[in-house]
């Protein structure tokens, strides 16, 4: 902690103008709002939109807000959404085809309108998110050019966690709560005192550029020392912990392990863990023709490796038994990821821990897995 | 002759709304005239074609002698036969009569029981003749309904999905009412409305009838750890699936 802090404050109407000037140059900006008895992330057109005041409180399975003793606008932990439904959106056409009279087919690529997204509130864990699926859709060998350009654009306000969730972890996973890059502006919010203010650090040129728009003043050592602090307390009190000291070898060398049908006795085989999980990148396509047999469209959908279409090749289903499509994602998530993208596919975020219908902690797999590794398969 | 493939809509015991979503397709019923002699469908015309038929839509389910004898010769006349709706999937909100005894309902509603000619039961098409396809919902949802005509009319599978309607819901964007502590059947539920009772953040209610691979034991022990009581678990399964295996079931395992 502590080091690389840049010494400028901005309070909340700061904030407020910051929003508006993302606006003014034709930004949609995106931050976290409530709707639904929850704190999601929508369209934000100022301060008013905040979830000022409010928190969550979440458990495995469970989640509920609460009112805060204080008016920190951002005094909760990630939610239900994440900025993956607006970088790598849940259905998405890939292309249209026609056939003409004379029967010649023609394709074409969907006209997809330009949005420049400006996120407020990014957590560090969601920024390492971020970088994950960029390494899946950017960085490999066939690149998704929607993606691509929509994650160029995007310009990441992150603000560093002043609290732990019940299901956070993300200081097991290296990827947080201090935001250490990745980027424009990062935010920690400083309350103490009465004097409502936020740290800035500016992490972009397009960043420092902004900020030249926004009225701020320069930070005092104590203002900088107090943001250090408030994370370093919120890395103290992790809600959950995962030891991933040889976690791959362990998951790898017990795909046998009594654990698998223990969970798949609890496994709904639902897709929520997959679906709220801020990494996970697997899509379906679904081709539709019209009733006349002329126009035909391909649509691209988030899918699920709990489904049995998933693993549906010639002759049926591969992975038909719920323990099998557990352990495909928890073991892909935590272990074969590092084979395949070189990190864990896991960010702490806990989303997979709460939204779970009956609570089904990935922590808790992992940690029964280790106390009492499999004999048959530790060779 | 036309060229056309025939179609022909057919009703058992049911409601009627499932073939009304083919006429609720305003948009679409011209073109689908247009690529589909549409040959027997009483509810939209009375000039009734004979068949064969290359494709049959049928709504309902078999709840008396007469209708276990006429699906026989629908099938026999049929090319691809499709039940659409929980009914014709799976015996419909009628079922309920499989957990009594039908003579005490028939006496207890009309004035003179002897005149009625009724089945035991509340089946499924698929219980009397081989289905070539069966769309769920009740009722059916018409967007997937033109999707599986679509397919049928360009010999392809239809895009149908047979998982959770919790895969459609976080598509969606909606917040799961379940872990904010509304017992749902989400879970255990096969997709196809789009999440529609979750978006107004009330629990689904199982119109679709179960998803590809159910765990109905974990659900309910959620819904328990929700206060559900074990009265309430049952009731919430025994609506318009209830004669699907898994629901019928797990319904069976709690107590009145």
């Amino acid at each position: 902690m502590g080091g690389n802090w840049k010494s400028a404050t901005i309070k909340p109407e700061g904030l407020h103008s910051l929003i508006g000037k993302l606006r003014d140059e034709a930004y949609r900006v995106v931050g976290p709002t409530m709707r639904d008895d929850a704190i999601v992330y929508d369209d934000i057109a100022g301060l008013d939109d905040l979830p000022k005041g409010w928190t969550d409180d979440q458990e495995a399975g469970r989640y509920a807000l609460a009112r805060r003793s204080d008016d920190a606008y951002f005094g909760y932990n990630v939610g239900p959404h994440s900025w993956k439904q607006f970088l790598f959106p849940p259905v998405e056409t890939m292309w249209h085809a026609q056939r003409d009279e004379d029967g010649a087919m023609t394709c074409s690529a969907p006209s997809r309108p330009k949005e420049k997204f400006a996120f407020v509130g990014v957590r560090a864990c969601e920024i390492h998110a971020i970088a994950i699926q960029d390494r899946v859709f950017r960085e490999g060998p066939f690149a998704d050019n929607a993606y691509a350009s929509r994650r160029q654009d995007a310009f990441i306000i992150a603000v560093n966690c002043g609290q732990a969730g019940a299901t956070c972890f993300c200081s097991s996973m290296g990827t947080g709560p201090r935001a250490d890059g990745g980027f424009d502006l990062a935010l920690t919010e400083l309350l103490e005192g009465g004097d409502h203010r936020f740290l800035v650090e500016i992490g972009s040129e397009a960043g420092a550029a902004i900020m030249e728009a926004v009225p701020h003043a320069p930070a005092s050592s104590e203002q900088v020392e107090a943001a250090a602090a408030i994370v370093e307390e919120t890395a103290n009190r992790m809600g959950r912990s995962l030891e991933t000291d040889g976690l791959k070898e362990l998951l790898q060398g017990n795909l046998d392990h009594p654990r698998w049908n223990d969970v798949a006795d609890r496994c709904l085989t639902c897709g929520n863990c997959t679906m709220v999980c801020p990494t996970c990148f697997c899509t379906t396509v679904e081709d539709h023709s019209d009733l006349e047999n002329r126009t035909a469209e391909r649509v691209r959908k988030w899918d699920s490796c709990f489904t049995l279409d998933f693993s549906y090749i010639h002759g049926g289903s591969v992975r038909t038994t719920t323990h099998s499509r557990y352990r495909q994602w928890m073991t892909h998530k935590l272990a074969n990821w590092i084979d395949q993208f070189g990190t864990s596919g896991c960010v702490g975020c806990g989303r997979c821990i709460t939204w779970c219908p009956t609570g089904i902690d990935l922590t808790e797999e992992a940690a029964a897995i280790r106390a009492a590794p499999s004999k048959a398969d530790a060779q | 002759m036309s060229q056309r493939p025939r179609l022909a809509v057919w009703k058992f015991a049911s409601c009627d709304g499932c073939q009304l979503s083919l006429l609720d397709c305003e948009d679409e019923l011209l073109t689908l005239a247009g690529a589909i002699e549409i040959a027997n469908f009483p509810e939209a015309s009375s000039a009734v074609a004979d068949g064969p038929y290359d494709l049959s839509l049928v709504e309902g389910s078999i709840t008396t002698p007469h209708d276990a004898e006429r699906i026989l010769e629908v099938r026999a006349q049929s090319k691809y036969l499709v039940t659409i709706g929980a009914c014709a999937t799976s015996g419909g909100i009628q079922a309920l009569r499989n957990f009594a005894d039908v003579k005490d309902f028939v006496a207890a509603v009309y004035a003179s029981p002897e005149y009625i000619d009724t089945l035991d039961t509340s089946t499924p098409i698929s219980g009397h003749v081989a289905v070539d396809y069966e769309l769920h919902g009740c009722p059916i949802n018409k967007a997937q309904l033109l999707e599986v005509i679509s397919a049928f009319l360009a010999g392809r599978k239809p895009a149908v999905p047979a998982h959770s309607v919790c895969i459609e819901c976080k598509q969606r964007g909606n917040v799961c009412v379940m872990v904010q502590g509304k017992p749902c059947l989400g879970p255990v539920t096969h997709a196809g409305c789009g999440a529609i009772c979750p978006a107004y953040r009330r629990g689904c209610y199982g119109c679709f009838g179960p998803m590809e691979t159910p765990n109905m034991a974990a659900l309910s022990r959620e819904w328990r750890a929700l206060g559900a009581q074990p009265r309430d678990i049952k009731r919430a399964l025994r609506t318009f699936n209830t004669w699907s295996e898994p629901f019928r079931r797990e319904s069976e395992a709690h107590a009145d």
